[in-house]
Parts: structure tokens; C-alpha cells; sequence
């Protein structure tokens, strides 16, 4: 019945700075559905992963996935499903070996995930050099989130549901290996469940990330986001809701962003996440400035 | 003391029991049986081996020879020394007691209305009371003793396993905490505690274990604490020594004979021979009949 104000909306979408290049365009619309199944997803997992203080570990994976990218591209060429299988096999390789490592003998998780990713690294970049072309290697590094098809939104959005409902099943163990492992071990076996089931998730997102974002950027979308939350609000739950709509409402400014202005899209992502974090940093109940400064009143007790 | 539960918990038996840390020591030939429901303080010097000996209790050291019975079947609640707790994460203190109840709620299942009633009962216990949405970040050091103890009070378990858990608490705290162990006492539990205030020992626990790597005395506390075993106890050299040949008893012909072994330790003191003889036998002990039954009733 209200036939004349649909084309009367559509105008004004399509004429529309914010929404215009999505109504037009279907590879922005591509755009951000992937980016909207990935913000899903690894906002959550980048919350526990600053919780468990391994916010440079998810960094260190993102390096130890490339040689598994690498070999699925030697193998099958620019080949989603190759690319994903190698990344994730060399992602959980580098994970459980130095998981194994740092579990039974004297090195620490750190030492010995810096050993594990920097072989995983070293062999990624080999690979590529003697065998890929710099626009492929342009491709790894950087993501291809404007050009994804539809079995690369396929893959986010079940990498995102597979998180998802892992997540909401490992919730608990999760949340007591990061609040007292000790505990979780003397009163459970799941510890090693919550643990190499959390590296599987951060493997598999990594993953996704590497698709739409790039192996580099994979991890601003896991980290600057819990980091940013972190300086608003002090409980779990508000914490994974912040971080989601934080990287949410960064891949929707990026996309445009990149898009008004004809910029690579995941570093400008990336940045969008970063002015995000400075703001709150300056701003935010728990940032630098609040933080700093003695209260100018206090309470009777 | 058993009226409280209708089948009695197995009795805890070491049996030669030797534990470590690569090949060296920290509790050397170790037997004894402590009978459910004891309220056991374990003392000694640093490094006598108390926190390895908690440790093994509570199932997260492997032995290195020897046999530890009656533990597999039951529950522990576990307070370490060092506990890894991660006090900057983001949970109220409510949350962080509620993770006592994991043997009901487990990783799964839902906390209901009266699981979080037992929350708040256990966190009154304590004296917490108003302190549920807390961070725990905001709590003092003795304040978060108190919480710990709360979740012990939801672990519920049979068995209570604490590593210095008066270090660092004030007096009043520390004396509310001990009202909770005699509580536990009364209710059956059987608990053992590490601590060094010898005078509180005295005060409240019945019996002692006197450690020094190897025991220097077992059994009624008054009889435990003594000048001459205090003595025997700080004779215990510290450092391990790097070039120990290997002890005898470990090797197979020694074994077979561990018995003989203990009686030659016993005697060097021979004032307390009578305790620590019927303290490896489990003799003239209450335990004396889950010491010969425990090994065929615990599957």
C-alpha cells in the first residue's frame, strides 16, 4: 500500500554517503557480511584471548598460519578450500606442538610458541618467494575482503557459527582456566579441553581472518577490540557485547571509508579499530586520563 | 565421628610413599594412615616437603615410589599455597566462589535460585556478606582468603587440602577461618593443613604430622611437639645434595623390606618409638579398621 514511498527510500539509500555504496554494489554487500560474520566471531575469542594474556600469542598464529596458506597455494593455486586446510593444519600444528612443549618440559608457552612460529614463519615466507608472484603474496598479506565469493562467505559465516556455539559450550572451562587454572585442574579434567579448544578456535578464526583481512590484520580485529571494551566496562558479558559492537561498527566505517576514499579496506578497518581505541583510551572510565587523575570527591565509606 | 555420613570414608594410607622433583627427595620413605575425620596439622621446616606432600594428597604429583590409597575415590577441596588465581579478571566475587558448586553444575549445567542461595550462604560464612558483586580486584589479601574459603565450603568435599592458609591473615580472620575447620571436623571431613604457628597447632588440632623430608614424629599433637623433635626436625639438610648416591631402598632387593627400614629410623629416637611405630602400622590408631579394609573396599 505504500508503493510510493519505497522508490521514494531507495533514492534516498542509494544518494545516502552511509548506505549508498551497499545498496549499489554487491561486493559491498559481500564485504560486509564477511565482516560481520568475522566480527562475530573473533571479537568473542579475542576477549578471552586478552583475558589469558595472550594477546601477542593470537599475533604469533597469525604468523604460523602463512606456510599452511602457502603449501594449499602450491598445491591447488589461489584455492579457497586448499588455503583454508593448510592454514588451519599449520596453525593447529604450531598450537598443540608448543602447547605439547611448553606442558612437559622446561621451556615456557611463550619461548616455545616464539620457536614453533617463527619456523612456521620463515617457511611461509620461503615458500612464497620461490614460488608465488608479489600479487598473490599482496593477497595473503592483505585479505581480498572486497573480492569474496560466495564460498568464502560460506566459510565466515560457519567459521563464525562453529565459534559461536563452542564458545557458548566451553564458557565456563574457558572462564576458569583464564580466572585460576590451578583450580579448573584439581576439579575437572576440562582444562585441556578449554585449553588446545580455545587455540583451535583462535586457529580457525585466524583463519577466517586471513581470507577477508590478511594474515597481518587478522588479529586487529581479535585484539583491538577486547583491548578497547576493556578500557568501558569490568564484567564478562558486558565485555564480549562492547568488543562485538566495537568490531562491528569499525568493519561498517572502514568499508565506507575505503570505499569514499579508494583505500586498501583492511588496514583502513584496522585504523578505524585504532581511532576507536584512542578515543577510549582518552575517554573511557578505565582509560589514561580517568585513570590518572585522583577522584575529586570521595564517598563516606 | 563417623555419625554424620552412613558409610565411612577410606582411611588415607601412605605407604612408603617417596616423592620428588627429578630424582631428588622432598619426602622420603614416607608411611603413615590418617583416619577419615582427623584434623591433621602438617609442620616442619622450609623445604621439609609439606606443600609436596599436600600437592601429591590432592592428586597433582605423581609419586616416584610408594603407594597413596583411599584419595582416588574422594573428592578434595585444595587450597594452594600459591593459588593461580588471576585477581584482574573481570568477575564478581560471587561468580568466582560460585565455581566451588562445579561438582553439581559442572561445565554445563545451569545454576539455579538455590545454588546461588548457597553462594551467598557460603560468602555470610565467611563474613563476606555484601561483598557478592565486588570485583575481585578490589579485594585485600585477607579478604580474598575469605572467598577462597567460601568456595571451599561449596567444594563440600570429604577431604580439605590447605597449604598455609593463615599466611598473611589477620587474627580475627584467621580465628573465624578456624572456626570453619572445626566445623568441617565436626561434620566428618577429614582435613589436613600445613602451618607454621605452632601455638595454634597446640590450640587446635589433634594431631600432627611433624615433616622434615623424612618423619620426624606422627600422632597426638602434644606428643608430636616436642624439644627433642623439633631438634631432630632442623637437623634436615636443605640443599639436595647433587652427588647423593642412590638410596637403597629404592632398589628392588631393598623394597621388599621397607619395614625394617623404618623400624632402623625409629629407633634413632627412641623416646617416641611407641608413636611412630604404631603411626607406620596404623595400630593403636581410630583407623586401625579402614587401614586393613580400605584397599578391598576402594575399587
Amino acid at each position: 500500500m505504500n508503493n510510493s514511498l519505497w522508490p521514494a527510500l531507495d533514492a534516498w539509500l542509494m544518494a545516502s554517503a552511509l548506505f549508498g555504496p551497499f545498496v549499489e554494489f554487491g561486493f559491498m554487500r559481500r564485504a560486509l557480511a564477511g565482516c560481520v560474520a568475522l566480527s562475530l566471531s573473533a571479537a568473542p575469542v579475542g576477549v578471552f584471548l586478552m583475558l589469558r594474556r595472550m594477546s601477542l600469542t593470537g599475533d604469533a598464529m597469525a604468523h604460523a598460519i602463512l606456510p599452511g596458506a602457502a603449501i594449499g597455494y602450491l598445491v591447488a593455486g589461489l584455492s579457497l578450500t586448499a588455503m583454508t586446510i593448510g592454514g588451519i593444519v599449520a596453525g593447529l600444528t604450531v598450537a598443540v606442538g608448543s602447547g605439547l612443549v611448553a606442558r612437559n618440559t622446561v621451556l615456557r608457552e611463550d619461548a616455545s610458541l616464539a620457536a614453533f612460529y617463527l619456523l612456521s614463519l620463515a617457511l611461509g615466507v620461503l615458500i612464497v618467494s620461490v614460488r608465488g608472484n608479489s600479487v598473490d603474496l599482496l593477497h595473503v598479506l592483505f585479505g581480498t575482503v572486497l573480492a569474496l565469493d560466495d564460498a568464502a562467505l560460506t566459510l565466515l559465516g560457519g567459521i563464525s557459527a562453529v565459534t559461536l556455539v563452542s564458545l557458548a559450550l566451553l564458557y565456563r572451562p574457558l572462564v576458569l582456566e583464564c580466572l585460576d587454572p590451578g583450580f579448573l585442574r584439581s576439579v575437572s579434567r576440562w582444562s585441556p579441553v578449554a585449553h588446545y579448544g580455545f587455540l583451535g578456535l583462535l586457529v580457525i578464526n585466524l583463519v577466517a581472518g586471513f581470507h577477508a583481512l590478511g594474515t597481518l590484520m587478522a588479529v586487529g580485529i581479535m585484539v583491538l577490540p577486547a583491548a578497547t571494551a576493556r578500557f568501558w566496562v569490568r564484567r564478562m558479558g558486558p565485555l564480549l557485547v562492547t568488543a562485538t559492537a566495537l568490531a562491528l561498527l569499525a568493519c561498517f566505517v572502514g568499508l565506507l571509508v575505503s570505499y569514499h576514499a579508494d583505500w586498501p579496506t583492511s588496514p583502513v578497518i584496522v585504523l578505524c579499530l585504532g581511532v576507536l581505541y584512542m578515543a577510549s583510551l582518552l575517554l573511557a572510565p578505565h582509560g589514561l586520563l580517568r585513570h590518572q587523575r585522583p577522584a575529586a570527591s570521595h564517598l563516606r565509606g | 565421628m563417623h555419625m554424620t555420613t552412613q558409610t565411612p570414608p577410606p582411611a588415607i594410607e601412605l605407604d612408603n610413599l617417596t616423592l620428588g622433583y627429578e630424582r631428588h627427595p622432598a619426602v622420603h620413605h614416607l608411611s603413615l594412615t590418617i583416619a577419615p575425620g582427623s584434623l591433621v596439622a602438617l609442620v616442619g621446616p622450609n623445604g621439609a616437603g609439606k606443600s609436596t606432600l599436600i600437592k601429591a594428597l590432592a592428586g597433582q604429583l605423581r609419586p616416584i615410589s610408594g603407594q597413596l590409597r583411599g584419595l582416588s575415590s574422594q573428592r578434595i577441596a585444595w587450597l594452594p599455597q600459591h593459588t593461580e588465581l588471576d585477581r584482574s579478571f573481570p568477575i564478581p566475587v560471587r561468580d568466582m566462589v560460585a565455581m566451588g558448586l562445579w561438582h553439581q553444575v559442572g561445565a554445563l549445567r545451569r545454576f539455579s535460585a538455590s545454588h546461588r542461595a548457597q553462594c551467598d550462604q557460603a560468602l555470610a560464612a565467611v563474613g563476606l556478606t555484601g561483598f557478592e558483586e565486588r570485583s575481585l580486584d578490589t579485594l585485600s589479601g585477607g579478604q580474598l582468603q575469605r572467598a577462597l574459603f567460601a568456595r571451599l565450603i561449596l567444594q563440600d568435599a570429604p577431604v580439605v587440602l590447605l597449604d598455609e592458609p593463615f599466611a598473611a591473615v589477620d587474627n580475627r580472620t584467621t580465628d573465624d577461618l578456624l572456626a570453619l575447620l572445626h566445623r568441617w571436623h565436626a561434620q566428618g571431613k577429614t582435613v589436613v593443613a600445613v602451618l607454621h604457628d605452632v601455638a595454634q597447632v597446640r590450640a587446635h588440632f589433634p594431631l600432627t604430622l611433624l615433616l622434615a623430608r623424612e618423619r620426624v614424629a606422627w600422632g597426638p599433637t602434644a606428643s608430636v611437639l616436642t624439644r627433642a623433635h623439633w631438634a631432630q626436625a632442623q637437623r634436615m639438610q636443605e640443599p639436595f645434595d647433587d652427588d647423593a648416591p642412590l638410596c637403597e631402598a629404592e632398589t628392588p632387593a631393598a623394597t621388599a623390606a621397607p619395614h625394617d627400614h623404618k623400624h632402623s629410623q625409629g629407633h634413632g629416637h627412641s623416646h617416641s618409638h611407641a608413636h611412630t611405630h604404631t603411626g607406620s602400622h596404623g595400630h593403636a590408631h581410630p583407623s586401625a579398621h579402614a587401614t586393613t579394609t580400605a584397599p578391598k573396599a576402594t575399587p
